[in-house]
């Protein structure tokens, strides 16, 4: 009985190894791909990623291993080498479970580009009109995050308002049907480019290609 | 993770129940949904053995990442999973006979149960840590219960009523579940 | 990648299809024995991942393929497997096999692992599986529970694609992604949501039970 149970270890186990050994470099190339594609959506006119990682100082630096814990921007590049923006992820939560992110800040002229959701599960068709609808979608091509003259705060925080009642250009315009998704995107660019924003603006030179 | 405790158990629980929203543990919530003592008694029992197998998971993540191993991930959980429940079977019988034939039927009925192995995998994809897990596992406990309960509750009633031929036993369950399933719909949003 | 895996095996049993008892493991699982409409097994995939026809068809196909791997491996090891830890053994064999069949999607498809999220993994734990192993594939030779293993893969599949097409058609007024109602079409989004699978899969089953309820009626007139 041991010998046989055993033996039938061993096979699992190597059929798992082979299939694992097999596909891993498949997966991983999808994932870079499918991260990739994300990033350059957020940034319109980015040909080329390059993945920074924060210190605890700070500081920028290049990143190329696997992810732990670390938090991680992602720069990306046109065709002339020029900086684009770095795509940012954020996550909190939404209507019915938590919402994954990422957005596109561009440090030159000081507005989000972009936005896309990664990870949702809101309500088909009502809630999930924040990946499809145009007008909101419209609310990220040059939102508004300019800094303090000392650099170190938002001048006005990203703030989320009632359908057509936008006036500014830091305000996010949600939508009738799906006020709480929409709200709930606004509160975690809010949060997220209110830690961000200043650290990377102050950084913007350790993006060079 | 910035969620507060509190969210992710009204998370589990309310707005995505493991039964209504996610399917999980439908077998059982079908199977035993008929009385409500034997419902209750069950909800106990799953909420259990999901306390220990979310704990016993969180402990396998941590190990099978330290000998970077996550291939094995899907095979342990299993085997713990199901020889835990064996152990505390067996502990329950020792300790206490009273608490274990009030479950006792039930835990080997909820070592195949889905809503266990869901809960650690959710878990492990949501990347909780111990205190987190712990609650999650309690909050999907509770929401399982909850569910079985009221089915049980609404069963009960329908046992009076006269019902066609065609409807009787799973189609009419399944309707039920389904207008349960768009009355939790109404927790939705609780969390923002 | 599933679908390669049934062709290769078809060549080596094609003679056992000619034979009556191969035929019938086939086809008692597509109709007399269906999993889900008739045995009510594996129901929480069947619920979960419907909610499109094109996850139906990929969910389907996954567990069509873990069953068809777990049968064989079980049947031709079903003299090697001590009695006692049997129900271990088998669980051990299935988990095996899903792990496999989960990394085959992740490679193939990133969005359809997205799409299906963890109940690809919880196919371990769907009592049809290990049903089968159990009741059939441990007593029986590798090609019938081949055979056995195909006919109720390919009825589960059938009756995920019969919520799965429902769904998505009402749901979201396209089939496998291609608008088929008229664009004046008002969507009923309850479909997709969780409460239109239990619906759905309700109504499913009144229509076979009013079949069989016609089918003895008349069996009683006669």
């Amino acid at each position: 009985m041991f010998r046989a149970m055993v033996g039938i270890g061993i096979l699992c186990a190597l059929l798992i190894v082979v299939t694992y050994e097999f596909t891993l470099p498949i997966i991983k190339k999808n994932k870079t791909e499918a991260l990739e594609k994300a990033v350059f959506k957020v940034l319109p006119g980015a040909t080329k990623k390059i993945t920074y990682k924060l210190n605890d100082d700070k500081s920028f630096e290049e990143f190329h291993q696997e992810r732990q814990k670390e938090q991680l921007v992602y720069a990306g590049f046109d065709d002339d080498g020029k900086l684009v923006g770095l795509a940012i992820e954020a996550s909190g939560q939404g209507f019915q479970d938590v919402l994954n992110i990422l957005y596109g800040y561009s440090p030159e002229s000081q507005t989000l580009i972009g936005f896309y959701v990664l990870e949702s599960k809101e309500t088909p068709g009502l809630g999930d009109k924040i990946e499809k609808d145009k007008a909101f979608l419209d609310n990220f091509s040059a939102l508004d995050v300019s800094l303090e003259e000392s650099l170190d705060a938002l001048k006005n925080l990203v703030n989320p308002v009632k359908h057509g009642t936008k006036k500014n250009p830091w305000e996010i315009d949600c939508i009738t049907g799906a006020t709480i998704s929409s709200k709930a995107i606004g509160k975690i660019i809010k949060e997220s480019s209110q830690y961000w924003v200043p650290i990377i603006y102050n950084h913007k030179d350790s993006f060079k290609q | 993770m910035n969620d507060s405790l509190w969210f992710i158990f009204i998370n589990a629980s309310l707005i995505n129940n493991f039964v209504l929203a996610y399917f999980l543990g439908i077998c059982p919530f079908l199977g035993v949904s008929g009385k409500l003592e034997t419902a209750s008694r069950m909800g106990g029992a799953v909420t259990f053995v999901m306390i220990i197998a979310s704990m016993s998971a969180y402990g396998i993540h941590a190990l099978l990442i330290t000998i970077n191993a996550p291939f094995l991930q899907l095979i342990s959980y299993i085997v713990v999973i199901a020889s835990t429940v064996q152990l505390v079977e067996m502990f329950i019988k020792k300790i206490s006979p009273g608490l274990f034939r009030a479950l006792g039927i039930f835990l080997p009925l909820i070592t195949t149960n889905c809503a266990i192995l869901g809960l650690a995998l959710f878990q492990t994809n949501k990347g909780y840590g111990f205190l987190e897990s712990f609650v999650y596992a309690l909050g999907a406990g509770a929401g399982f219960t909850l569910a079985l309960i009221l089915m049980a509750g609404l069963r009960e009633q329908l046992d009076l009523a006269d019902i066609p031929n065609v409807a009787k036993g799973t189609a009419l369950t399944l309707l039920i579940a389904g207008i349960l399933s768009l009355s939790f719909m109404g927790f939705a949003g609780l969390g923002g | 990648m599933e679908i390669q895996t049934t062709e290769k095996k078809k060549g080596g049993f094609f003679e056992s299809l000619q034979n009556g008892p191969a035929t019938d493991e086939f086809i008692k699982g597509l109709w007399r024995e269906n999993p889900v409409f008739v045995q009510v097994l594996g129901m929480c995939p069947t619920l979960a991942v419907t909610n499109s026809a094109e996850n139906a068809l990929a969910m389907g196909l996954a567990t069509l393929f873990v069953l068809i791997m777990s049968n064989l491996l079980v049947s031709s090891l079903r003299n090697f497997i001590p009695k006692q830890v049997r129900i271990a053994t088998y669980i051990l064999i299935i988990a095996t096999c899903v792990t496999v069949a989960d990394y085959a999607i992740q490679a193939y498809s990133l969005d359809l692992h997205k799409a299906l999220g963890a109940f690809i993994a919880l196919i371990v734990v769907n009592c049809l599986i290990l049903g089968r192993a159990e009741a059939f594939a441990s007593k029986n030779t590798v090609s019938k529970s081949f055979w056995d293993a195909l006919g109720m893969g390919l009825g589960f599949t059938f009756a995920l694609l019969c919520l799965g097409v429902v769904r998505e058609i009402f749901g979201t007024g396209t089939l496998f992604g291609f608008p088929v109602l008229p664009g004046s079409f008002q969507s009923w989004i309850i479909m997709i949501l969780p409460g239109g699978g239990l619906f759905t899969l309700a109504i499913w089953l009144l229509v076979f039970n009013g079949a069989k309820e016609r089918k003895a009626k008349k069996a009683r007139a006669l």
